[in-house]
């Protein structure tokens, strides 16, 4: 038996990709530094400990902003908050898309239609608008944040896993296990999800980097992350000034570098999956 | 033969009719009917072959009887059980699930790709308590070696084999659960004619060695001749000939059947037939299928009456006492056809 598992398929098709495999390098860095923060920040995030809008110096590497705070420790944390509520709210949008694509798929008739109809309705929703509404409703606030963002994002995944189990539930091994009198638990979720889990990963990736993003737009709106917790959408909220943005550049390039290369990073491996991944490559 | 045996399986005025929906507003617009009005058996340990066009509702009635949809109309038995008030009981159906199997007919598509084949073979075992832990590798072991494949087939994914590998692994898996009937839904019309003959002969040999009642649905009458101990004829959702496989290909009767057979290539010049009848048009519409006798648009003899009248399926006197399984059954006889003409025709020609 020397054949090649599917995991080592995989994992040789995505080591093509070198754009990805970069990414995945530098994602990993960013997210060890991240997670890690408590340990590598020079500095306490909430700490006042320097002068006021400091130039980058040899104590304050990235400066500090306009009350004295660190900017490299509070990049650091409001790094760790940003994967937090991308990560969050792609699990809770995933676990709803495919819960509700599942149901649609597989059981039709009724549940279909009305699971999606309430699908086109919240994907037909401005949803910028839908969340600085439910921002304002519920206090905004990290959790809240994270529930939102995992609300909205649900519907290209519940319409993705629906059309894939449509096609599957017809496929010759999904009747045979029903004819072997295999229960509905297994034909769903041994047999159907382990098809569909491919294209879900994928789409996930790009449901990952548009939270990142969101989560950026709202804190930077003020409706999301509430100061004084750091996220990079509020770190970059100072550059609404124009002083700051003019001659204060340590307080805006940071955040939104890491923003752009996280965000960059997550989109160039959800590529090189959707072609590691592919059941017709070689 | 035993006389007063028990057919395992009986169909009793099946009808299968699907809802096609169209219009603005969606809605019933009209129904195809697929299957519409079959009555067969079959015995223990036989196999009733069933042959038609694409489009006939062979395979419709092959899904019924495993249970993958319910029929609008009629009764399935199986044994002494009406299969549908079986499938109410939740205990009844998982038990007579796994007597009732199917093989495919596309063996690119009948095993889950992201499966191990010992995961495929193992997981229904189990779950049916047909085997247990200790067992199952052992158990799938005998199996695999019975549809003659390999021990390192387990650890394998289902794309690292050949077509015909496959339909093994997918008859495998029918067997695994110790089944009492098989539908073999057209096994073998996805794959090279030379593998064929082997999955054929495979299919003769299991059935005979574990006793096995088969449902042989295929279009191709070599091979429905070949392991089939009875045959009906399908055409447009009607049997129109039901018989004793030897009886109906020496005698066909129905036209349709008659065509059919001519349909078939001869591979010796010196016996070709000058004269080639072959069928004009399609198979008609089943959602507004002609009145009377469905095949009358197709059919050089058609009279009349055809055109009127639903045929019946009548028998047939055999011309010569045999002692062929089934036929000495007092009730109904074996070979039967559903067209006057071409029996009265015959009637004719005995007396004359």
């Amino acid at each position: 038996m020397n054949s090649e598992s599917y995991m080592q398929t995989v994992i040789r098709r995505f080591r093509r990709h070198h754009l990805a495999a970069v990414s995945l390098l530098v994602l990993f860095v960013i997210v060890a530094a991240a997670l890690l923060a408590p340990v590598i920040a020079p500095y306490d995030p909430d700490e006042l400990a320097g002068p006021f809008s400091g130039a980058p110096s040899r104590e304050f590497w990235l400066g500090t902003d306009q009350i004295g705070r660190d900017v490299l420790s509070r990049l650091l944390y409001a790094t760790r908050i940003s994967l937090l509520v991308g990560v969050m709210a792609t699990v809770i949008s995933t676990v709803i898309g495919v819960i509700l694509g599942l149901i649609a798929g597989y059981f039709g008739g009724v549940a279909d239609m009305v699971i999606m109809r309430f699908t086109d309705m919240v994907m037909s929703f401005p949803y910028i608008l839908l969340v600085l509404v439910a921002a304002a409703i519920f206090k905004p606030g990290l959790w809240n944040i994270i529930l939102i963002l995992g609300f909205v994002d649900w519907p290209g995944i519940a319409r993705l896993v629906r059309g894939n189990v449509l096609n599957l539930r017809e496929t010759n091994f999904v009747k045979g296990n029903i004819v072997a009198g295999m229960p509905l638990r297994h034909i769903l979720f041994s047999e159907i999800l382990p098809n569909t889990v491919a294209p879900i990963l994928i789409y996930a990736t790009s449901v990952l980097a548009l939270s990142i993003l969101d989560e950026a737009a709202l804190s930077f709106l003020g409706q999301g992350v509430q100061p004084p917790t750091a996220s990079l959408g509020n770190m970059l909220n100072g550059a609404q000034s124009l002083t700051v943005l003019t001659t204060q550049p340590w307080l805006w390039i940071p955040p939104g570098l890491v923003i752009i290369t996280v965000v960059m990073a997550i989109n160039f491996i959800g590529d090189a999956l959707r072609d590691a991944l592919d059941p017709n490559g070689c | 033969m035993d006389e007063k045996k028990m057919p395992l399986i009986r169909v009793e005025d099946m009808k299968k009719y699907y809802p096609s929906r169209g219009g603005i507003i969606m809605h019933t617009t009209g129904y195809v009917k697929a299957v519409d009005g079959v009555s067969f058996e079959i015995y223990e340990g036989e196999t009733l072959g069933l042959v038609g066009e694409s489009g006939c509702g062979k395979s419709t009635i092959g899904r019924q009887l495993v249970g993958l949809e319910r029929p609008t109309a009629g009764n399935i038995w199986y044994r002494k059980d009406n299969l549908d008030a079986l499938y109410r009981n939740r205990k009844e159906m998982r038990r007579v699930r796994t007597k009732l199997q199917m093989v495919f007919q596309d063996p690119y598509s009948s095993l889950n790709p992201r499966k191990h084949i010992y995961d495929i073979l193992a997981q229904p075992m189990l779950y049916h308590h047909i085997s247990d832990k200790a067992y199952v590798e052992r158990d799938i072991l005998k199996i695999l070696d019975m549809v003659g494949l390999p021990k390192t087939t387990l650890g394998r994914y289902p794309h690292e084999f050949s077509g015909g590998q496959r339909q093994r692994i997918g008859i495998a898996k029918a067997l695994s659960l110790n089944p009492e009937f098989i539908v073999c839904d057209e096994p073998v019309s996805a794959l090279d004619v030379s593998i064929q003959a082997q999955i054929l002969n495979l299919l003769k040999e299991l059935q005979k060695e574990l006793g096995l009642t088969l449902l042989f649905v295929g279009h191709g009458l070599g091979a429905v001749h070949y392991v089939s101990s009875r045959i009906a004829v399908m055409y447009l959702g009607k049997i129109v000939e039901y018989g004793p496989a030897a009886e109906v290909f020496r005698n066909p009767v129905h036209p349709y059947t008659r065509a059919l057979l001519e349909a078939v290539p001869v591979p010796d010049p010196g016996e070709r037939k000058t004269e080639h009848r072959l069928l004009q048009g399609e198979i008609g519409n089943s959602t507004n299928p002609p009145a009377g006798c469905r095949f009358h648009p197709r059919c050089p003899y058609a009279v009349e009456q055809c055109r009127k009248e639903t045929p019946m399926l009548c028998g047939i006197a055999p011309q010569k006492k045999e002692g062929t399984g089934g036929q000495d059954r007092e009730t109904a006889p074996a070979h039967m056809a559903a067209c006057p003409v071409a029996l009265s025709g015959l009637e004719e020609g005995k007396h004359g």
